[in-house]
């Protein structure tokens, strides 16, 4: 029998109801994968067998008898950012210490509702705080690959690294992830796996920990393209408790998967061509716009001229909303908890130990960009210069772009420990430099492996889309994965 | 918000000081808790008086990832006060986070409206009684969530968290600083609470927390400059409201008088000593950190919503007295009683109509705020409270004004209804009882003829000093157990004796 672990989720789904293997078997292999390869990759934060073997079982009865959801079956990894009702979930952070919800989240309801199997939590950023899963209280997760020649350990990517770790490394069928400015696209650049950022407000936020509000969203990543629309399809939905999720109807994403881009307008943003911009990435870029010129789309230049301010911009308002966010973790309710001799201390001190490092920069960035004084030169600012991102985007749309075509990440994966990185967070910030203003616009984007580097390292594109017009990026997508026919199996070592 | 003075000083509310007089400048703060079902962003109830931690959401309780969705009726009822208080409704409204770290604050901010609240300018009208009639301006309404409750006397060395109040929905009504005494300030909060439970926007309960004040207070030579203020936090009655602003006051003369200057601060009113004490300096001021919600989209309604609101609101107490005093004739004095509560009122209106009657509103006035009041408040109770119905009212002013009973008799048979038979009709009452007066003249006549054969010296003093009619009607009216009608025994009287 072949590995059932290598199986894409549509062909595993397939398998499933062909009756070829049974959830129990799908569902065994990974477990068992799971207990071989996370020793090494710390993928997993938390695994729950027991409970993913009962949902197996009862997914299995369900198929003998003909009927289930579409995820029937599969096996998920959920990012530890996700409420799961009696479940480990603390946001991989120490301030949640042995929190259990007691509830679910919309998200991974809707994944139930279809019949998916949960196998356990994934490790991440702490409160997705971070581009490389080195901030987790867990420790950093491992990537999967190596660079040819090399036994060093290089990040995931983040803050959903564990999410890509996992999906790339054959420990899940395909995971959840959230993304609040590139952390589903650019760890799964990073890992030769497919992510995508729907629009805002297409997934509910309710029941997944906050970090930044306005720009959080949920998303999976996937091993291909049409895995990611399945999942997409799943996740996806008008939810009445999160005030900010659109009443809109949900389509059959997969469907639009083969639909090509023949007639499609890309752009392709003058402004994305970073300075020092390694050549790799540029000519990844450049192969990026051929094959979509090949299959039938116009490939047009374009200018979106507030792109250098999405940076700075982003990093006053998710530290601004972050800071409030986490207010509630305060030892007082749930969680962590260190006494003193009073209320102040209590506050001190349960903050001081159960917060890392970046949680707690971010926290007082965000405190001091609300702060009295501060507040219109910062806060206001960054939303003004918001709102001209999102009006970038808008006139480009309007004048006929149907997506837009850029790098997803400004190299690929770096080394565990990071020295550069380490001594300024800035530079680990511009990991970001080409995911954040999708964020701050509140636009679709996907991230699809279309390359390798010199080093044998896998490397992304990115499509940005118009307001929940998914179904072109699946579209644009595939056709860079069929384009590329790269196999992105990193090689097995652990 | 900038100040501006829109009173003319008036002597009569100035505080005398060693240096000359002075005047109180007062604003208000009202929280007012909205009466609704559920909270104002989770669907826990808002009952009064559960169990410690019973109407607890995981919204409430900030729990992770946990979301705010805004009560439809919350925003009604706010809108609904807006109208109340002749105010401008913004169709689009903000709420923002309020951030600070409190234990019984389980989000860690409050959510509120800062720059844009759902109610804008509005304003109040105060009756001081005889001609003045003061218009005091609101600044804006906006909607906030309460914070729960610390319990600090359950424990040796720890304090308890009740979160059955935390997201419940609060109205702040801010008014501008066009107060200037204390009963005016007490007229206000009087005002506002029957407004409100005229709205059925809030029940305007004070000794359950349901309606508070904060109160800013400065003084300045009269129509000078504005002082510096000072705020006196959660002051929970009207009577500690006009209390508090006494003593503030004069504790801020005292200080400007012996040449100091006014720390601008917040403070605390104690009702057990009358005083006022320092709670935070501005120094020690929060930095909120205000920031739109990114939760909650704008708050959006349009004109036809506001439109419905407006369409089935109830008369306010304003139209209501004004109403009373065109249809009814009462004076505005009576008018401004009966309206005080919107159910006595209706209890009045109700006698006023009652069978489809047509009666006069002065002389149900007079019984309702009179006798009854008399009696109700000797219960501790509202008119509309007593187990005196509108129809035996409406009984007992018939029967004055068909001259079946007299005035005298109105009250005799009120008294009957009040303590012997509670649920008596009257007209059936005077027939058993027999306390109808009598207005046969013949029956009168004879006894009238009786009297004046038995008294031939008091004949002649009549004649000579008319006033002495007073002692035959006694006579008379003794003789006829006290049901003669006193008019009618009157005009025979004169007749009889031949004065005019």
């Amino acid at each position: 029998m072949t590995d059932l672990t290598r199986l894409t989720l549509a062909a595993a789904r397939a398998g499933l109801k062909a009756k070829e293997f049974t959830s129990s078997e799908l569902t065994g292999a990974y477990l068992n994968a799971i207990e071989v390869g996370n020793p090494k990759l710390n993928a997993y934060v938390a695994v729950t067998g027991e409970q993913a073997q009962a949902q197996a079982k009862a997914s299995d009865a369900k198929l003998a008898a003909g009927q289930g959801g579409p995820l029937e079956g599969i096996p998920l990894g959920i990012k530890d950012l996700f409420g799961t009702k009696g479940v480990h979930t603390q946001a991989a952070s120490h301030i949640l210490n042995d929190f259990k919800p007691e509830y679910e989240s919309s998200v991974t309801s809707n994944l139930w509702r279809d019949g998916a199997v949960m196998l356990g939590k994934l490790n991440m950023d702490e409160f997705a705080m971070g581009s490389s899963n080195e901030t987790s209280y867990y420790g950093p997760v491992i990537n999967p690959w190596r660079a040819n020649n090399s036994n060093a350990q290089l990040v995931p990517g983040g803050s959903s690294g564990g999410s890509a770790a996992a999906v790339s490394a054959w420990l899940c069928a395909a995971a959840t992830a959230t993304d609040t400015g590139g952390s589903i696209r650019q760890p799964a650049a990073l890992t030769g796996t497919v992510g995508i950022k729907p629009t805002y407000g297409r997934c509910s936020r309710w029941g997944v920990v906050a970090f930044a509000s306005s720009l959080d969203q949920a998303g999976p990543i996937a091993r291909t393209v049409e895995d990611a629309a399945i999942m997409m399809t799943s996740m996806s939905g008008f939810d009445p408790k999160d005030s900010t999720s659109v009443d809109l109807a949900v389509p059959d994403f997969a469907a639009a998967v083969e639909r090509g881009v023949k007639g499609l307008v890309i752009g392709i943003p003058r402004e994305y061509r970073m300075d020092g911009m390694p050549a790799e990435i540029e000519a990844l870029w450049q192969q990026g716009i051929a094959w979509l010129k090949a299959e039938g789309a116009t490939v047009r230049d374009i200018s979106l001229p507030h792109t250098k301010y999405a940076l700075p911009a982003y990093y006053i308002v998710a530290p601004a909303e972050a800071s409030s966010n986490l207010a509630r973790y305060d030892g007082v309710k749930y969680g962590l908890r260190d006494t003193g001799k009073d209320i102040t201390d209590l506050y001190e001190l349960t903050r001081a130990h159960g917060f890392g490092r970046e949680v707690k920069r971010r926290i007082m960035i965000g405190t001091y960009v609300l702060s009295a004084g501060y507040y219109d030169a910062y806060y206001v600012q960054a939303q003004k210069v918001r709102t001209l991102i999102k009006r970038d985007f808008e006139i480009v749309f309007n004048d006929g772009v149907d997506a837009i075509l850029t790098p997803a990440t400004p190299s690929a994966a770096f080394g565990i420990g990071d020295e550069d990185m380490k001594a300024d967070p800035v530079k680990m910030y511009l990991n970001d430099v080409f995911t954040v203003t999708v964020n701050m616009a509140g636009l679709p984007g996907i991230a699809v492996p279309a390359g390798k580097d010199g080093a044998g390292l896998p490397l992304g594109l990115q499509l940005i889309g118009k307001p929940f017009d998914e179904e072109t990026l699946f579209a644009a997508g595939r056709v860079i994965e069929r384009s590329a026919n790269i196999d992105f199996s990193p090689d097995k070592w652990w | 918000m900038t100040l501006i003075d829109t009173r003319t000083p008036n002597p009569k509310s100035f505080i005398k000081g060693a240096t000359g007089d002075w005047e109180i400048v007062i604003g208000m703060e009202v929280h007012a808790q909205v009466l609704s079902e559920s909270k104002l962003f989770s669907g826990s109830s808002t009952e009064f008086g559960s169990p410690p931690n019973a109407n607890v959401s995981f919204v409430d309780a900030a729990m992770p990832g946990m979301l705010p969705v805004i009560n439809a009726e919350c925003v009604r009822q706010a809108v609904r006060t807006g109208l109340g208080l002749r105010a401008q409704i913004n169709k689009r409204s903000i709420f923002d986070r309020k951030n600070y770290f409190y234990p019984d604050l389980p989000q860690g901010y409050q959510i509120s409206q800062f720059k844009d609240p759902i109610v804008g300018e509005g304003s109040v009208f105060l009756d001081m009684g005889g001609a003045e009639h003061i218009e005091i301006g609101i600044e804006r309404l906006h909607l906030e969530q309460d914070a729960g409750k610390s319990i600090h006397d359950q424990h040796p060395n720890m304090s308890f968290v009740d979160l059955n109040r935390s997201g419940v929905a609060l109205m702040e009504i801010v008014s501008k600083p066009d107060l200037r005494s204390s009963d005016e300030a007490k007229a206000y909060l009087s005002k506002v609470r029957t407004i409100l439970r005229y709205l059925g926007t809030c029940d305007g309960n004070m000794e359950e927390g349901s309606m508070r004040a904060d109160i800013n207070v400065s003084v300045r030579r009269p129509g000078g400059e504005f002082g510096t203020r000072c705020e006196i936090k959660n002051v929970n009655s009207i009577r500690f409201a006009g209390q508090a602003i006494e003593f503030e006051a004069r504790r801020q003369i005292d200080i400007l008088e012996d040449g100091g200057s006014i720390d601008q601060e917040t403070r605390l009113y104690d009702p057990k000593t009358g005083e006022t004490r320092s709670m935070r300096s501005k120094e020690e001021a929060h930095d909120y950190r205000y920031f739109p919600d990114p939760d909650l989209l704008p708050l959006e309604f349009d004109q036809a919503f506001i439109d419905d609101l407006a369409q089935h609101l109830p008369e306010l107490p304003d139209d209501k007295q004004e109403r009373f005093i065109k249809d009814y004739g009462v004076t505005p004095y009576d008018a401004m009683v009966l309206t005080l509560e919107r159910e006595s009122a209706d209890y009045y209106e109700a006698a006023v109509k009652f069978g489809n009657g047509k009666r006069d509103g002065k002389a149900v006035a007079n019984l309702v705020n009179g006798d009854i009041a008399a009696y109700a408040n000797s219960q501790g109770l509202s008119v509309f409270e007593t187990h005196i119905k509108p129809g035996q009212i409406a009984g007992i002013v018939d029967l004055v004004a068909a001259g079946t009973i007299s005035s005298k008799g109105a009250k005799d048979l009120l008294q009957v209804i009040i303590a012997e038979e509670p649920e008596g009709e009257p007209a059936e009452i005077v027939e058993r009882r027999g306390m109808k007066q009598v207005t046969d003249l013949g029956a009168i006549e004879k006894v009238i003829d009786e009297i004046i054969a038995a008294n031939p010296g008091q004949v002649e003093a009549v004649k000579a000093k008319p006033t002495m009619l007073g002692w035959f009607v006694g006579q008379a009216m003794k003789a006829s157990g006290g049901k003669a009608n006193p008019q009618a025994l009157n005009e025979l009287l004169k007749k009889k004796l031949g004065i005019e």
